[in-house]
């Protein structure tokens, strides 16, 4: 049950700092290494598209309008909804034996043979069979895990390096990760993984039997009705 | 003993969930009034937006009050700082900036003892000092530089603030240019009344004569070409009452994240 709400109330952060972190981007699609970097400055990279402010040289004759405003008001909202919302899980997950049972992997997946098994399956686009719908596998788990455990923390430590006051009291935050532009952008990168992740966790649910997998996910009835999750 | 029924533990549950509702709700209306009384609660904390600010202001109290800004040495300065800034078009600025802005005024009113004007010469020859620290623009560029000023605590000593006060709002010569800052930030040791740059004079591409400085906050809250500074209890009389100018086009007024 509660996996389920936190599920929903956090898919939801998710698409709201996805959509306001890109129109932050729009306002400067240019990214750096190090402490500084500005449109004087040599970027790492640059998104070809046009900005949302004139000074920034994009090739292109026309700026966007600006939607920085409303995007950091709902960026930093929604990151304290994920943030505050992530911490019932994670502590109903470690408590509740969630992560124990369903998430680390079981002993007897970690061999070779049941890893290249699923990783076979996997690669064949194989449906699930019906008892799988009442556990996960041995990589859903382990890219749960990953999600869970290290890209959503790295996620909000980038975020909070790129504050001036955060870092003000917590320098650390920033020079750990080579400067304040270093952290704008493995905050970028993080966000085109956790994309990536969102694409096939949607396609697996697709493989899956779509309307089933919904239905398990918010009513928490899977085929056998008698039981829940 | 009786076994509960299912619908004895649904109400069970019920009521539990409904008392948790209800602690909730007292717990957050309680909270709200103890952030209220502590001055935790930012001016622009209505809207739909208001809880992630009012979040984000109280948490930053809270962890960073005294917190110095990350300062740099003199090798890290970005060799090419960006005047991000056209001269205000306005007759009085290009009649100010013709000579040299000598009888450029700097007003303080409001809550202090002693109110005047400030000539930039006065501000000059308080105690100068020296800060090579980032500017971090909201859009996501920055750049490192030294920059040279009285520190506004200073000035704030000299005409003397009353006790009741909470926030200083400072203006721009360019009309619907104005911000505040809270107390903490005000007497911050690195917030500065900055009129030098990187070995010399501030450019006006950069705010001369006068620029607040305030390296703990985003760019927009260093607000550029600074004549006059009221000191007061209530931001509810500026503006539309939202602290600054910001929050009327949308973005917040605290500029710490």
């Amino acid at each position: 049950m509660l996996v389920r709400v936190t599920h929903w109330i956090m898919t939801l952060c998710f698409f709201a700092l996805l959509v306001s972190g890109l129109e932050i981007v729009v306002s400067h699609p240019r990214f750096y290494w190090g402490e500084t970097g500005n449109v004087l400055t040599e970027p790492l990279f640059r998104i070809p598209m046009p900005a949302s402010r004139h000074l920034v040289p994009t090739g292109y004759a026309y700026t966007l309008p600006d939607q920085n405003g409303w995007s950091r008001y709902l960026h930093f909202q929604s990151a304290w909804v994920l943030v505050l919302i992530g911490l019932v899980y994670a502590i109903a997950g470690l408590f509740g034996g969630h992560f124990r049972k369903n998430l680390i992997p079981r002993k007897s997946d970690l061999s070779w043979r049941v890893l290249s098994k699923e990783i076979a399956n996997h690669l064949r686009f194989k449906r699930p069979g019906a008892e799988e719908a009442w556990s996960y596998n041995v990589l859903q788990r382990t890219s749960y895990l990953v999600v869970i455990f290290v890209m959503f923390p790295l996620m909000i430590w980038t975020g909070l390096a790129m504050s001036p006051a955060f870092v003000a009291s917590f320098p650390w935050t920033v020079i750990l990760l080579g400067g304040r532009q270093s952290a704008r952008t493995i905050h970028f990168f993080l966000t085109i993984a956790l994309v990536l992740f969102l694409l096939v966790h949607v396609l697996m649910v697709f493989l899956a039997g779509f309307w089933g997998r919904m239905r398990a996910m918010i009513t928490g009835r899977a085929d056998r009705p008698e039981e829940r999750l | 003993m009786s076994q509960s029924s299912p619908g004895n533990l649904s109400r069970r549950k019920l009521i539990r969930t409904g008392l948790a509702a209800a602690a909730g709700v007292v717990g957050v209306g309680a909270a709200a009034r103890l952030a209220k009384s502590y001055g935790l609660v930012p001016p622009d904390a209505g809207g739909i937006y208001g809880i992630g600010e009012t979040l984000n202001y109280t948490a930053y109290r809270l962890l960073t009050r005294n917190s110095m800004a990350r300062e740099f040495s003199r090798d890290q300065i970005s060799k090419r700082p960006l005047e991000n800034e056209l001269a205000p078009p306005s007759e009085e600025f290009k009649r100010l900036q013709a000579a040299g802005f000598a009888d450029w005024r700097l007003a303080v009113s409001g809550m202090v003892d002693r109110p005047g004007e400030f000539s930039v010469a006065q501000i000059k020859s308080y105690p100068s000092r020296s800060q090579i620290t980032e500017l971090s623009c909201e859009e996501g560029w920055t750049y490192i530089a030294e920059w040279v000023g009285a520190p506004l605590s200073h000035l704030l000593e000299v005409v003397g603030v009353q006790p009741q006060a909470k926030y200083v709002v400072y203006f721009s010569i360019e009309p619907d240019w104005w911000d505040s800052i809270d107390m903490a930030d005000a007497f911050h040791p690195q917030t500065f009344l900055a009129y030098g740059m990187n070995g010399g004079a501030l450019s006006v591409g950069n705010g001369a004569p006068l620029r607040m400085r305030v390296p703990r906050q985003l760019g927009y809250k260093s607000v550029k070409f600074i004549n006059r500074i009221v000191v007061t209890d209530d931001l509810k009389k500026f503006g539309k009452g939202l602290g600054s100018e910001a929050p009327e086009t949308g973005y917040a007024w605290y500029a710490g994240i």
